[in-house]
């Protein structure tokens, strides 16, 4: 069973979804102030300017946060075993929620401050997941 | 010197006894808890002219309430930010009655989460009900359960802090004595199938199993049935009241979302707790008995730092002293009915923090803090390390 995926027509994220596809991590940058905006928005959330831009990330990052689920009873997840979720802080200005992956055992190979890198999971739908491993 | 406006007051309450009620709807459950809320106060189910819902049962929130009660309200409130909907609905009662557009208001609470199955901590992932959103569409995929949410938050004070699971553990401790001495939550324990309903020990705690790193499964809230009422009243009403007023003399509201370098280590208290600190003209330090919302041990611990009962991550020195009990020589005591995770919790428990908060101030809890005079209910609504509310409302007795 697949992932949980984005659902469309939701314009505010299609374009992230979108660059996905070719393996590019994106994000907003308000033209003007240079407010990295971050879930994507047609808006600037800290002046309501509508004057953005994309750009691509260079994926590099450090962990803000993690925590391992040992318990998911979506059945997507279910089959996992413990399976670690994170706030990545991009080296760009933004936070990403994901997941930390190609550790030998999540519960004790990640820790708060490591850097990271993305890596793409290609999902049937067409998209791709950006998760991150140890750079 | 603690405000003595008396602008509003809780004057009746009720607390649904069961925690495990198949076949009762949540609409049932309300309308139970409001008359006898009413009948606790010595006022009419025709005296209501304020509701306040959280859109919590079936059919269109405050109008489909109206015509399941019965009532023709003058002002209707259908606020619905989670589980500290009922200290926002308390905030706006106030308000509303001090500007004369009603004069008792009507907050009710049902659920059967329990008897649904609903897997409301450990189902991450969304399960693509409901509309597609920017946040649904950046967080589905990633199976970030509810628990882990709340242990992103954990780990992050542990790692700016110095916290300890130790410490957490504390609070869990400190709530399952309360527990232990209210019969309505021993029965809770009981039909929701506890293993070892009983006092516990740090040790416990931490042996219980890992649900999500590092929060274990004696640091989580339960998933019960149940629900409530509270019924606010001006003055004029609550003179001629069965039970002696206890006043709302100060609240906040708030909210906090995952910023771009944000800390998530605050939470919306940090706005709202001053706000009403203010209003009251009250002290964190004058405070005999604070209900915090009790989702998880962290939420305790990050809302008493943000309410400025101790400096920001000071709270695992802060709950390691024998402070949160009942019967302890310091304040505050926490929970004292033994919270979401030993008493009560299906799904959005901000209604009991008020519940319990006014038994204490008349003298009628089942671990009743000496003279306790002054109380503070902090709800927290949404998901501590994503998107999240935070409501203030401190009480006093005369």
């Amino acid at each position: 069973m697949d992932r949980p995926q984005p659902r469309f027509p939701e314009p505010d994220t299609q374009p992230f979804w979108d660059a996905t596809k070719e393996h590019k991590l994106t994000y907003q940058v308000d033209r003007d102030t240079g407010d990295v905006v971050f879930f994507p928005r047609a808006h600037n959330p800290k002046n309501g300017s509508r004057n953005l831009e994309w750009r691509e990330s260079k994926g590099e990052g450090t962990i803000y946060s993690y925590s391992v689920v040992r318990l998911n009873r979506h059945p997507a997840f279910a089959p996992l075993g413990p399976y670690a979720v994170a706030y990545v802080d991009l080296d760009e200005g933004f936070r990403i929620l994901t997941n930390i992956v190609g550790v030998a055992d999540p519960t004790s190979d990640i820790t708060i401050g490591q850097r990271v890198k993305v890596q793409w999971e290609d999902q049937t739908t067409g998209i791709s997941l950006p998760m991150f491993t140890p750079a | 010197m603690v405000s003595q406006r008396r602008d509003a007051a809780i004057v009746g309450i009720h607390e649904y006894p069961k925690r495990k009620a198949p076949g009762v709807t949540p609409l049932q459950i309300k309308a139970e808890c409001a008359a006898k809320a009413l009948d606790d106060a010595g006022l009419k189910w025709s005296d209501v002219d304020g509701l306040y819902d959280a859109q919590d049962g079936a059919g269109m929130a405050g109008l489909g309430l109206a015509e399941y009660f019965g009532l023709k309200p003058n002002v209707i409130d259908t606020t619905a930010v989670g589980g500290s909907s009922y200290e926002f609905h308390a905030s706006h009662a106030k308000r509303d009655i001090a500007a004369g557009k009603c004069k008792v208001a009507l907050l009710t609470y049902g659920s059967t989460a329990h008897s649904d199955s609903r897997r409301i901590g450990s189902m991450g992932g969304g399960m693509g009900a409901g509309a597609a959103s920017p946040l649904s569409n950046m967080t589905d995929p990633w199976g970030m359960t509810l628990i882990a949410n709340y242990a992103m938050v954990a780990q992050r004070h542990m790692y700016q802090y110095g916290t300890t699971s130790e410490q957490l553990a504390r609070i869990s401790v400190a709530t399952r004595a309360h527990a232990m001495r209210n019969p309505e939550a021993v029965q809770a324990m009981t039909d929701l199938e506890f293993v070892g309903i009983n006092e516990i020990t740090v040790q416990d705690v931490l042996n219980s199993r890992m649900i999500a790193d590092p929060l274990h499964l004696l640091e989580c809230c339960m998933v019960s049935d149940g629900g409530g009422a509270v019924v606010i009243a001006s003055p004029e009403v609550a003179r001629d009241c069965k039970k002696k007023p206890v006043w709302i003399i100060g609240s906040g509201e708030a909210t906090k979302y995952s910023e771009n370098g944000g800390d998530l280590t605050v939470s919306a208290a940090a706005q709202s707790g001053p706000r009403a600190w203010a209003e009251a003209d009250v002290r964190p330090d004058e405070i005999d008995i604070a209900m915090i919302y009790d989702s998880f041990t962290i939420t305790v611990m990050i809302m008493l730092e943000d309410l400025g009962f101790c400096k920001k991550g000071d709270g695992g020195a802060f709950v390691s002293e024998q402070r949160l009990r009942w019967d302890s020589p310091l304040k505050p005591a926490l929970n004292t009915d033994g919270g979401g995770l030993s008493s009560n919790h299906p799904g959005m428990r901000g209604l009991f923090l008020l519940l319990e908060a006014t038994r204490q101030l008349r003298g009628e809890s089942t671990s009743q803090r000496a003279d306790a005079r002054l109380a503070v209910a902090h709800g927290n609504g949404g998901m501590l390390a994503t998107s999240h509310t935070g409501g203030t409302i401190i009480l006093a007795r005369d």
